[in-house]
């Protein structure tokens, strides 16, 4: 894939040419499987990403490892967000799955005594499936409604649990049940994590995922091809969903509390610029911008609430600047290289 | 209706704002029929393709398929009853490569029953079918995203998705404009194909020395009513549709 | 009775004040500011500035506020919107991280607390048809009022006017004859924001100027855009009205805490009946040929 990138040095005109390196083509056929140089190459980053990271709750101390799973927590909601999103529908934020999946672990857990065994998983189905029936009727109209509704109705909830004083009002429910052990939910939510991660891509790799993509990519067509976009839409949003319904869940029994702030602006916020920052489409790219976020707001927890403002004027950036995001970009120079040929003329 | 009638339309009229872009339009379509439908720009040919195919909701009036009521019928419940259209302004799926294009209409109930459940690797059938409406079938073409490729390219993709579907009833808008002479001379035949092996055609064109060439009948709009309907011949010589055309001298 | 009557007008007009910018804005040129809250409550913010810091009168420093919150909003599509225009997701990011980062700059300078707090126009109160009414409450009414008839007359009359509500129908249509769209979008921010500030001056003097209120102004201008059809201003007063009045009624009658959920079930219930708006022309999907 040639780029044309023209400068006059005098007499003869340049241009930049990208290629794909020769261990790229090669591993895109079969030539990889037959040789050790092209199966590394290919599997390299994605061993060391693997490895990498179920090694470091080993290596860290509590209190990182503790960020690590925020990280894996972040990360899974920007997957939630960058899935939905490959059918063509820009949510404003996960709090909404979040937050529905947090409430019901700990409805469950606190008034019918459910364990996390039981509560987690249930919490993930029926609050992934509350939330989508809340947002099928803005399906039908333009994706700026669903950006909207996705916005609106979890502050609507929030208000009305904190001036109703239901499920524990303001002040939540504490006391709940713990994960059976640190080192269970840490694992748990790296696991879940590759779980997203891999399980998105597959997905979105076979028909299935381009009847969704085609959804993103004009739904008029896809309507025209008999295939009912209302229906995938909501499955769609239903299997995001539950990732993001997964995530609160599991915070409600970590952090062994439920409450407002289980609707806050961070599960919103981080996720959406996790996502942009680090690619979006490509699932890797909203893992890989969650692991640069999210230690990074540990980090600067000493400025408080600039935090905030730092990563969302990040995120206006890098959307008017740097749309294919940071994780793109690498994956081009891994891929590519570039250099300088003279134009014929 | 006669028991030949696959396509009927009653009355069908629709304004957008205070613009009447259809108005009390009727006429029927026999099965295996190739029916060219003609008229200046604004017409209403466009419309009438949405009314018929459930993209807009008419005023007034009745769409009726195989003697069934389509008429409110959403698009994707019509394209599966059997009757695919092409969009005039073709962009397909522009971040797809052309042959994963076709994967869409090949994931669709209509499809699925067809097959029988066992649909191969669809893939493969996308490849043929591209094969078909003209696409290199050793080059690099059928795997290029659909953005990138040529107009000619493009039209010729919504052809194939058309047919993917397995219509009985294929609607063309303005598939020729854009087309190279060589484009639409190797294209016609595919079309003429589609003919024989008993499809219902509707073909919006303007280019209409191809367009007669292959169809059996003609109609013609213009101000969003009907103002002729019949052979190509008797069509062309009347004076209404000379003025619509042309203009009148007053 | 008079009472509520009144009280719900007043309600009505204030989220009419609050939400009528948003709509203009999203209704002229497509763009849903989801900083609008944000200007808001910069509207009220810059005003107090100029009066505690630099001592400008107040009709004078509310005038500025006007203008410059105007110009922000101008601002934010020349400089942000500009780049991404047609891409729903970037402006949808766009807008919304400007609106979140602002209001986040202005929590974390500290904007609380009792000094922060804007004048009223007139102090004093009235009595109405048995009821005493306070002044401030009686100009957001007229202010309101007055607004909306500006608006109505402005884009049902004038040749402006109606070049926006071509725009609004079409925008391919208006390029074709020649309006400008950037341009249209541009001054389509600027007045958007310009009303929030509007409003935020006459509003916030009833109480404390607080952040927070800008998330809540947010979320009243979609529900109240959702529910009464967004490019309409008929929409935005019936919808207005009726959370408006609902919330008087319930907060009489029942319990104050079930406004919340009066509003919840209405959006609710117009998603799932009109889907684009009591009073909004058909926005589903299929009818976008």
């Amino acid at each position: 894939m040639a780029i044309p990138i023209q400068i006059d040095k005098g007499a003869a005109k340049y241009r930049k040419e990208r290629l794909d390196r020769g261990i790229k083509a090669r591993s895109d056929t079969i030539y990889a499987l037959s040789s050790y140089r092209e199966a590394f190459y290919l599997l390299l980053p994605r061993a060391v990403t693997i490895i990498g990271l179920l090694i470091l709750p080993l290596v860290l101390d509590e209190y990182w490892t503790k960020v690590i799973v925020l990280t894996c927590v972040v990360g899974i909601l920007a997957l939630s967000w960058d899935f939905i999103a490959s059918a063509g529908m820009f949510s404003l934020g996960q709090t909404l799955f979040f937050g529905v999946g947090a409430y019901f672990a700990g409805i469950m857990n606190h008034y019918w005594g459910l364990p996390p065994i039981l509560s987690i998983p249930l919490a993930t189905l029926f609050g992934a499936a509350f939330c989508t029936v809340l947002i099928l009727p803005v399906l039908r109209l333009r994706g700026i409604y669903f950006a909207m509704v996705t916005f609106v109705l979890p502050q609507i909830l929030v208000r009305i649990i904190a001036m109703s004083g239901a499920f524990g009002g303001v002040e939540g429910l504490s006391a709940l049940s713990p994960m059976p052990s640190f080192w269970v939910a840490t694992y748990l939510a790296i696991l879940a994590l590759f779980v997203c991660l891999f399980g998105f891509r597959k997905l979105i790799n076979t028909d299935y995922g381009v009847v969704l993509k085609g959804i993103k990519g004009n739904d008029q067509a896809v309507m025209s091809g008999g295939i009912n976009i209302y229906w995938y839409k909501a499955q769609a949003i239903f299997i995001g969903g539950s990732a993001g319904a997964f995530a609160g869940a599991f915070m409600t029994h970590f952090y062994r509390f439920v409450g407002l702030p289980a609707f806050s602006m961070d599960y919103t916020i981080l996720p959406i610029a996790a996502t942009v920052v680090g690619g979006t489409g490509m699932f890797a790219g909203a893992m890989f911008g969650s692991f640069i976020l999210v230690p990074l707001t540990e980090l600067l927890r000493a400025i408080g609430s600039w935090r905030v403002v730092l990563y969302s004027f990040l995120m206006v950036i890098f959307i008017v600047a740097l749309p294919e995001g940071i994780f793109h970009y690498l994956q081009r120079k891994y891929h590519q290289i570039e250099r300088w040929v003279t134009t014929e003329s | 209706m006669s028991g030949n009638t696959i396509l009927k339309v009653e009355h069908l009229s629709k304004s957008f704002g205070g613009i009447q872009a259809v108005f009390d339009m009727s006429f029927e379509v026999n099965k295996g029929e190739f029916l060219g439908l003609i008229g200046p720009n604004g017409s209403g040919k466009s419309t009438l393709v949405n009314l018929i195919t459930g993209f807009v909701r008419p005023d007034e009036g009745r769409v009726y398929y195989e003697g069934k009521d389509i008429t409110r019928k959403k698009p994707f419940t019509i394209a599966n009853l059997g009757i695919a259209r092409t969009f005039q302004m073709a962009k397909a799926f522009p971040d797809l490569s052309a042959f994963k294009n076709l994967i869409i209409p090949l994931y669709s109930p209509r499809v699925r029953k067809f097959r029988g459940g066992k649909y191969g690797d669809r893939d493969d059938v996308a490849i043929d079918l591209l094969e078909e409406v003209g696409f290199e079938r050793d080059s690099a073409v059928p795997f290029k995203i659909a953005s990138g490729l040529p107009h000619g390219y493009l039209k010729r993709l919504e052809l194939a998705r058309c047919m993917a579907l397995r219509p009985d009833v294929m609607i063309l808008d303005e598939l020729f404009s854009g087309m190279s002479l060589a484009e639409v001379a190797s294209t016609l035949p595919v079309i003429e194909k589609m003919k024989e092996q008993g499809t219902t055609l509707l073909m919006i064109e303007h280019r209409l020395k191809e367009l007669f060439r292959v169809v059996n009948r003609v109609m013609v709009l213009n101000y969003g009513q009907k103002i002729a309907d019949g052979l190509p011949s008797e069509v062309m010589g009347s004076d209404a549709v000379k003025k619509a055309y042309l203009g009148s001298e007053e | 009775m008079a009472g509520m009557i009144i009280y719900g007008l007043i309600n009505s007009a204030t989220f009419t004040l609050m939400t009528i910018g948003f709509s203009l804005t999203f209704g002229i040129s497509g763009v849903a500011n989801f900083a609008h809250g944000a200007f808001y409550v910069t509207g009220a913010y810059v005003a107090w500035q100029l009066i505690n810091s630099i001592g400008i009168a107040y009709p004078l420093a509310a005038g500025i506020s006007i203008i410059v919150t105007g110009l922000l909003g101008a601002a934010l599509y020349w400089l942000v919107l500009y780049r991404v225009r047609g891409l729903i997701l970037s402006e949808v990011i766009a807008t919304f991280g400007v609106g979140v980062g602002l209001m986040e700059v202005f929590r974390s300078i500290g904007l609380s607390g009792h000094s922060y707090k804007l004048p009223k126009f007139l102090e004093g109160s009235l009595e109405v048809l048995g009821v005493y009414v306070d002044f401030q409450r009686l100009i957001i009414l007229g202010v309101g009022a007055a607004l909306v008839l500006f608006l109505w007359l402005f884009s049902h009359r004038t040749k402006i006017g109606l070049a926006f509500r071509g725009i609004a129908q079409d925008e391919f249509t208006a390029l074709s004859f020649g309006i400008e769209s950037d341009m249209t979008a541009m001054v389509s921010l600027g007045l958007g924001s310009a009303f929030a500030a509007l409003a935020a001056i006459t509003v916030m003097p009833l109480s404390l100027i607080q952040v927070e209120e800008g998330g809540n102004v947010l979320i009243l201008a979609l529900a109240v855009g959702i529910v009464g059809g967004m490019e309409s201003i008929a929409g935005i007063i019936v919808a207005s009205l009726i959370f408006g009045f609902a919330q008087i009624v319930v907060a009489t009658y029942f319990n104050p805490h079930y406004s919340m959920i009066v509003l919840l079930v209405t959006i609710m219930l117009v998603l799932i009946i009109k889907p684009s708006g009591l009073f909004g022309k058909f926005k589903e999907l299929e009818e976008r040929v």
